[in-house]
Formats: structure tokens, C-alpha cells, sequence
């Protein structure tokens, strides 16, 4: 049964596109708002709406600690918990390439719902679209999210002000490892793990008692440098951190050697930067620790009125750099 | 971490750093031979740590700077040609060429796909059987084994319908090139792990003793150069060169012999062409004869425009040991990494590159 494939039909609108949904989306992912299979999902809401989409086109579609599914539904929950709102609802809408086994789909599937619970948002709307071969990578995923904004609160990049502090919340580099480790084939001594994960709990625990939260981001293509110089300049400030306060997994930094990457630019989907006034730091950064996504936080900088615009970073060994955006893609080095 | 985090304790740095501080009496000439080395000192600061006594200048080891534009040309004309697969690294989609590159051409028409190794290559051209794929060869001593095991594993196989563009250099012989030149009169050479890993530290053997400059074989990581640049200056201020290895969990002064016999009975020494010194006479590497159906020059053959250089760029200058990007007027003006006018600004491991992305302005 699982090694049964999709079929061009299971998207036609015809009797299996209905078998398809109703065996495989509805019973893991169910909830009375999904049930209804109305055209849209109607429910009340009041108050400031964060709302959010984006596409996942992650290839391969299963890497060491996660796959699309998961990474579609912490992705869009993490966007939405970034600007400090707690997410509810989300749309899920997949675009198959013809030739995916149904296991294939249930095991991503499963994974949907095991991070939609572990987060407590809804999936309330979804689409599914069969493609030709060769029209699609396996399975592409659009969600779209709805949370909502507690009172009070204002997370921006533009709000870093000169004295806060700089807040990472764990372990740098781990996702893009994981899928380069996988798509490459590349054994390294040290297995990684994608960090693929949620974040929206971990956020509101550091909001509680901290009203001092200024920017929150998650570093994810790009990596680290590139959210931090999306800090400097949309606040127009400088930003000084710490080569040696940033955590990274020793598989990590092998396998960042061996390919000739900077662990600065490699992705993550499970990690936060928050920036908090210096009096409010360390009491978030105690938080933070007691959740199991924040045990690693350190405070790896600050910002600073140099340099605006500007990311420089003081090397282990005492001198200072800059850290640029990335330019182009990350490629494995040559020689 | 093993095999890392000893070579960046902080400690033993500042220790290599006050060493070289106290060593250092004369004025010391220092060359990274290494594109990677370049990238390293820029990314670790290294630069600033060393005593105003120590100077060190980027050398010509970055595989896609060197590539001469004529080269870039033939590999473009060859990805216009019809039922063409190109497979190359990455890193040559973007260098301009006289007139185009290789990124250009594949958005208007061509088939070229990124590769991470000859393994990738020769898969495609499986693939594809009924169309001929060719490999961009660009690289030193360290690719070159590589790319000699693709064209054994496709003659075993049969694999009739891929093709290598070689365009390998190797390293000694531009050395000694730089040395003839003369402009630079250096003081040592850091010379590059990877390339020696391959060949071993014999090769270089004739700097210190026909040319007085010393050498050291240095890795990659920020203690593996501070002890290397520790060394240069402690064989520069003793005043007897020689060729030391400070890289030695990577190089034995024989080096490969595997990799360094399977890359003579694929290639033999031939003449390169080398962007800013021009061609330099058994600086390279060329199929041999009996492999020569392989050869991509000679299986296919193409009309080139003749060559230009972009205006102003002075890679040549660079990669020479002459001049820094800071001295090059497009440099942050009119050449970014996104919008590069030379190949120093494209590489991973081009020199314009790694001021850009490091240094602090
Ligand atoms: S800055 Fe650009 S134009 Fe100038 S030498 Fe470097 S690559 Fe050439």
C-alpha cells in the first residue's frame, strides 16, 4: 500500500483526489475547522494579526532530524512567533510531483502533525496539486500562517537601539549541514541533525517577564551573518560580536572545513536572535536556557553606535573582521 | 574538538603571535602562494596580529583567478556548441570572460550544471549518453588526481561521451616563475597544504637553494599559518632557508605517491597560460596521448573571438604579489562580488573576494 504511488489522477478533482485527502490528510491532521472541507476555514479572531507565507522546496525531502513537512510547519511558525505573535492557524498546500510513494507522503504527513501539535496551531486549509514528472522536485510545500500579537508588544529589526545585547539561542549551522550532508552523500565522523523546530514556546517564555525584547529573528537562509547585518541596517546601528561566544557543533565545524563553508552563513531552522536591553539580558537569557530550544543561548554581542550599517566581529585570537552578507551561493571550495 | 580546536587555541595563538613579535628583527617578505591561505589570514584577522616587521602578500593560488580569459572563452564557446553538456565547480559560472560567462550563456542557451566533484560529471554523462559532457579541469596538484581517476574510470567503463577541458596548473613552476620576475624580491613562501599533500615538500626544495627565500608548508586553520609565519621568520632571521613542513597531519616530504602516479599516467607537463604572467612553459598539464580521445580540445573544435581583458582590473597585478585590491581603482566601486569584473572577485578564494568580504573599511 505505502509503495503505491501518486498518480497525475490523484490530483484531478476525481474520486482518488477525494480518497486522497480523506485517508491521508484528514485523520492526522484533524480538527472541526479541517473537517468541514468548506472552501475556507471561518473562525473568529480579533485583535493585531500577524499573518505569513512561504514555500518549501527543500531537496532532499528527508534529512537527518526532519523533513519538508516538518520544516514547512516550523518555518511558518517561526516567522509568525518572530515578531513576537502567537501562532494559530496555518494552511498547508502541496504541490506533487507525479511518482511520490504514498508512504513517502504519510511519513511527511505524520511529521506535520507531530510539529503542529507540539506547537498547538491548527491546520485548518490545505490544496493539493499533482504535477507531471519532471514538473516539480518530489513535493513542494506552501503554508501560509495566522497568529495573533499579545498587547504590548513591538518586535522589530528596526528596534535594536546602542547597549542591547545580542542573544542566540543555540548552535549555529546545523540544518544547512544536514542537508548538504545528505544531498552530497557526505559521511562526516560526526553525524548533524537538522535543528528543524519550532520556536513560538520558547518566545513566549522569553516574552513573559521581559517587556525589553527589541528584535527576534530566526537565522535561517543566510545563516547568523546575514539576519545580523538585516539588524545593523534596518536600525541603523553597528553590531559587534564574539567568534568565540558562538556556539557550533563540532560535526558542524568539521564538516564546514572539509567544504570550505564560514558556519556564519550556513542555514538554520531552529534557532532565534534576540536583541534585549542589557538590563533585561541575562534574566531572558536564564529563560531561554531552561527550554529544551534554548539550552545553548549565549550572549554573543552587542550593539554598538561604530560602524553603522555594520556587522564586525572580533576573531578568536583578538583581531577583528567584518561579516558581510552572504554574496551569491554557498559552494563547496575547489582546491 | 580533535584535529580542530587544537588549532585555534586562543592561547597558543597569542603565544605564536608574541613569539613571531619577539623573533622578528628584520624586515620579513612574506607570499601566501594559497588563494585558501589568502582567504584564512583575511577571515582570522591574521594580518593584524603580525609585527609591522612582517609583511605578507597574497600570491596566484586561487585555481579559478588564475584561469586565463582565452581559457574562460574556449569554455563558454564550448558550452554554445549543440548537444553540449558543461559540468564545472561553481565558482567559474560567474568570471567574466572576453565577452561573456558561463552563467550568462546558461541563461541565454547552454547546458551547464554545477558539480561538486568528477564523480557528478561522470554520472551526468551516463545520463546522457547520447550527449557529450565535458568537464572544466581548472585546478592544481590537489584536483588534478581526481580528474585523472574520472578519465581511468570512464575509459574502464566505456563512458564514451565525456570529455575533460584541462586546464590544470601546477604549482612549483609558477613559483619559479614569480621568483624569475623578480618584482618581489620575498624573503619566504607559506606554501600551500593541500597542493602539498599531493607532491610532497621536495618540489620546493630549489627556492631556498637557488633563490635564498625560505618555505614552509603551512594548513589551513589560523595556528597552522601563526606557526608557519613563526617558522619563515625564524629561518629568515637565522639566515638559512630551507623547506620546512609545519602542516605535518597533512604532508609527508615524499607526499602521495598513489595519487602522484595515477596523475602521471593520465597527464603529462605541458605549457599554461596564466592570467597576468602569460604562459609559462611546464606550468601545466595536458592528457596524454593515449588518453587523448578524452581531450576536449581536441574532439571538438572552436572559432574564438580574440581575447580582452576588462578594462582596469588588475588581477594580473594581484595575483602576481604586486598589488593589493585596495589599489585597484573598481575595487568597492565598480566590482562587487555580486557584479565582479575579475576573477579575484568572483573565487571563493580570489584575493579581491576576501578583502572585500573581511576586511574591516
Ligand atoms: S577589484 Fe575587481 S577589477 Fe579590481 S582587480 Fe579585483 S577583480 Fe579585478
Amino acid at each position: 500500500m505505502d509503495d503505491e504511488i501518486i498518480l497525475l489522477a490523484h490530483g484531478s478533482g476525481s474520486r482518488l483526489s477525494h480518497e486522497l485527502i480523506e485517508k491521508n490528510f484528514l485523520p492526522p491532521l484533524a480538527n472541526p475547522l479541517l473537517a468541514k472541507l468548506d472552501d475556507s476555514a471561518v473562525f473568529d479572531l480579533s485583535g493585531r494579526l500577524a499573518f505569513t507565507t512561504d514555500s518549501y522546496v527543500v531537496s532532499p525531502i528527508f534529512f537527518p532530524g526532519g523533513d519538508i513537512g516538518k520544516l514547512a510547519v516550523c518555518g511558518t511558525i517561526n516567522d509568525i512567533a518572530m515578531s513576537g505573535a502567537t501562532p494559530l492557524y496555518l494552511s498547508l498546500s502541496f504541490i506533487i510531483e507525479e511518482g511520490l510513494t504514498l508512504g513517502e507522503l504519510k511519513k511527511i504527513v505524520s511529521s506535520i502533525k507531530a510539529a503542529a501539535e507540539e506547537a498547538g496551531v491548527k491546520i485548518v486549509t490545505g490544496d493539493t496539486k499533482v504535477v507531471n514528472r519532471g514538473g516539480a522536485d518530489k513535493l513542494f510545500i506552501n503554508t501560509s500562517g495566522i497568529g495573533i500579537v499579545p498587547q504590548g508588544i513591538d518586535i522589530s529589526g528596526a528596534n535594536a537601539k546602542v547597549g542591547d545585547k545580542i542573544i542566540l539561542s543555540g548552535t549555529i549551522g546545523d540544518h544547512g549541514i544536514a542537508v548538504m550532508s545528505q544531498r552530497e552523500g557526505l559521511k562526516f565522523s560526526v553525524p548533524v541533525q537538522s535543528d528543524c523546530a519550532p520556536l513560538n514556546k520558547l518566545v513566549s517564555q522569553m516574552a513573559e517577564d521581559s517587556s525589553q525584547i527589541h528584535s527576534l529573528r530566526d537565522p535561517t537562509r543566510g545563516g547568523l551573518a546575514t539576519t545580523l547585518n538585516e539588524f545593523a541596517k534596518q536600525s541603523k546601528v553597528g553590531i559587534r560580536i564574539e567568534e568565540g561566544k558562538i556556539p557550533i557543533h563540532d560535526g558542524v565545524r568539521a564538516a564546514c572545513e572539509l567544504l570550505g563553508f564560514d558556519p556564519l552563513y550556513v542555514a538554520n531552522e531552529g534557532k532565534l536572535v534576540a536583541i534585549v536591553t542589557a538590563d533585561d539580558a541575562q534574566m531572558v537569557l536564564a529563560k531561554m536556557k531552561r527550554n529544551q530550544y534554548g539550552a545553548e543561548a549565549a550572549i554573543i554581542g552587542e550593539v554598538t553606535d561604530e560602524y553603522k550599517g555594520k556587522v564586525i566581529m572580533k576573531t578568536r585570537l583578538g583581531a577583528s573582521r567584518i561579516v558581510d552578507m552572504l554574496s551569491g551561493e554557498l559552494l563547496p571550495r575547489i582546491c | 574538538m580533535k584535529f580542530i580546536d587544537e588549532y585555534r587555541d586562543v592561547e597558543l595563538g597569542k603565544k605564536l603571535v608574541a613569539r613571531i613579535e619577539q623573533l622578528s628583527k628584520r624586515p620579513a617578505r612574506l607570499m601566501e602562494f594559497c588563494g585558501g591561505h589568502t582567504v584564512a589570514i583575511m577571515r582570522n584577522g591574521i594580518r593584524q596580529l603580525l609585527p609591522p616587521t612582517v609583511e605578507m602578500l597574497s600570491g596566484p593560488g586561487c585555481p579559478v583567478c588564475v584561469t586565463a580569459n582565452a581559457d574562460i572563452d574556449k569554455a563558454i564557446a564550448l558550452a554554445r556548441l549543440p548537444d553540449v553538456i558543461i559540468t564545472t565547480f561553481g565558482d567559474m559560472m560567474k568570471v567574466p570572460g572576453s565577452y561573456s560567462s558561463l552563467q550568462k550563456v546558461r541563461a541565454e542557451e547552454a547546458d551547464i550544471r554545477i558539480v561538486y566533484s568528477t564523480q557528478d560529471a561522470l554520472q551526468i554523462a551516463r545520463d546522457n549518453p547520447t550527449r557529450s559532457v565535458i568537464f572544466i579541469g581548472i585546478g592544481f596538484e590537489t584536483t588534478s588526481p581526481t580528474i585523472a581517476a574520472s578519465i581511468f574510470q570512464a575509459e574502464n567503463e566505456g563512458i564514451r561521451n565525456f570529455y575533460v577541458l584541462c586546464l590544470l596548473k601546477l604549482c612549483p613552476p609558477i613559483m619559479k616563475a614569480i621568483l624569475d620576475l623578480g618584482e618581489l624580491k620575498l624573503d619566504g613562501i607559506v606554501c600551500p597544504g593541500h597542493v602539498s599533500a599531493i607532491i610532497g615538500s621536495r618540489h620546493y626544495e630549489f627556492i631556498p637553494r637557488d633563490y635564498g627565500v625560505a618555505c614552509v608548508v603551512s594548513g589551513f586553520e589560523p595556528l597552522d599559518i601563526l606557526q608557519s609565519v613563526a617558522m619563515l621568520v625564524e629561518q629568515i632571521e637565522s639566515g638559512k632557508p630551507r623547506v620546512e613542513i609545519a602542516y605535518r597531519r597533512g604532508v609527508k616530504p615524499e607526499g602521495n605517491i598513489t595519487a602522484l602516479k595515477l596523475m602521471d599516467s593520465v597527464f603529462e607537463v605541458s605549457g599554461a597560460d596564466w592570467r597576468g604572467i602569460g604562459v609559462v612553459p611546464a606550468s601545466g598539464l595536458k592528457l596524454r596521448k593515449e588518453y587523448g580521445r578524452f581531450d576536449a580540445e581536441l574532439a571538438f573544435s572552436v572559432t574564438l573571438e580574440p581575447v580582452r581583458e576588462a578594462k582596469g582590473c588588475i588581477c594580473g597585478d594581484i595575483l602576481r604579489g604586486v598589488k593589493t585590491p585596495n589599489e585597484c581603482k573598481l575595487f568597492r566601486k565598480a566590482c562587487f562580488p555580486e557584479q565582479p569584473v575579475g576573477p579575484c572577485m568572483v573565487s571563493s578564494e580570489g584575493a579581491c573576494a576576501a578583502y572585500y568580504q573581511y576586511e574591516i573599511v
